[in-house]
């Protein structure tokens, strides 16, 4: 039984589901940033499936950049938590609406 | 065969992994599973031959990320279950994994529908890792450049946003001591 690019594609939309369905149930946000680095990841899979199947290393590429840009997000979205936690003690995302809509 | 059976482990226990660190309502659970999670993805990038794209997920998302999660949990109340929202949850899944279908299916219809060929062929002979040293540094130098510019700035703002008067803790201080900290700031500023 070959393995081809078609397997790929099926686990990654169950990887980026997953992950979906995680930013639609959370409320604490840290929960929401872990489902965050799971639709990444499910997207980092697929560039490297297609990079390996078409012979092509633009794939792998972009799945650099995109490790790069979790790996800041990771830093900045966790420095503005801290700052939040420290000031009202929760990272609830319900809490945090201000405008009251 | 061989590369079968690994795709089908490596899936189930991915998926597995994933599915717990999204459902479970201990944050430290959750963090775990996230942490073999990843462990598992840089699996499929050592089956399909991107041999450093698999070493820096595990350098990256296991070592730093991770670490940096731990990191600001303790910062977090994690003894206590976490709340979560109580909404229809046929409705949310559905829509998940259509959304999913949906983004899917608008990137692989190029895909098929034209022929594309390979921009940057792989070359024969050479490893995975040197391949992607020449790519990098001839036709992504600008893009590398700029990405290290941006893990500069988030760097330079983690320390800003989260190194802020470590040694006071503004969650047990009333808000009035914090206007006067305020106040004495802007007084320095001023004269």
């Amino acid at each position: 039984m070959e393995i081809g690019l078609n397997h790929y594609l099926v686990l990654s939309t169950i990887l980026f589901a997953i992950g979906l369905v995680g930013i639609m149930r959370r409320k604490n946000l840290l929960m929401l940033f872990f489902a965050t680095e799971i639709l990444l990841n499910s997207v980092n899979i697929s560039f490297a499936a297609i990079s390996h199947y078409y012979g092509d290393l633009t794939g792998q590429m972009f799945a650099f950049f995109v490790i790069a840009i979790a790996a800041s997000e990771v830093a900045v979205g966790l420095g503005l938590l801290i700052v939040w936690h420290k000031r009202h003690g929760n990272i609830d995302l319900d809490l945090m609406s201000t405008m009251k809509g | 065969m061989f590369e079968a059976i690994a795709f089908y482990m490596f899936a189930f226990l991915t998926i597995a992994m994933f599915y717990i660190a999204v459902t479970t309502s201990q944050a430290l659970y959750a963090l775990t599973a996230l942490a073999s999670g990843m462990i598992f993805i840089s699996a499929f990038y050592f089956i399909l031959g991107a041999d450093f794209l698999g070493a820096v997920q595990i350098v990256v998302y296991s070592g730093a990320v991770l670490a940096l999660y731990a990191f600001g949990m303790m910062f977090f109340d994690t003894t206590r279950d976490i709340k979560e929202k109580q909404g229809n949850r046929y409705v949310v899944i559905g829509l998940s994994v259509l959304s999913a279908l949906l983004v899917v299916v608008i990137f692989v219809t190029p895909l098929i529908s034209s022929n594309i060929t390979a921009l940057y062929p792989i070359a024969e002979g050479v490893g995975n890792t040197q391949q992607v040293g020449m790519v990098l540094f001839t036709k992504y130098l600008v893009p590398f450049e700029v990405a290290a510019i941006m893990l500069l700035v988030a760097m330079v703002a983690g320390i800003v946003l989260a190194g802020k008067k470590m040694d006071l803790s503004l969650t047990l201080m009333s808000d009035a001591e914090i206007r006067t900290i305020k106040e004495e700031k802007t007084k320095k500023v001023l004269s």
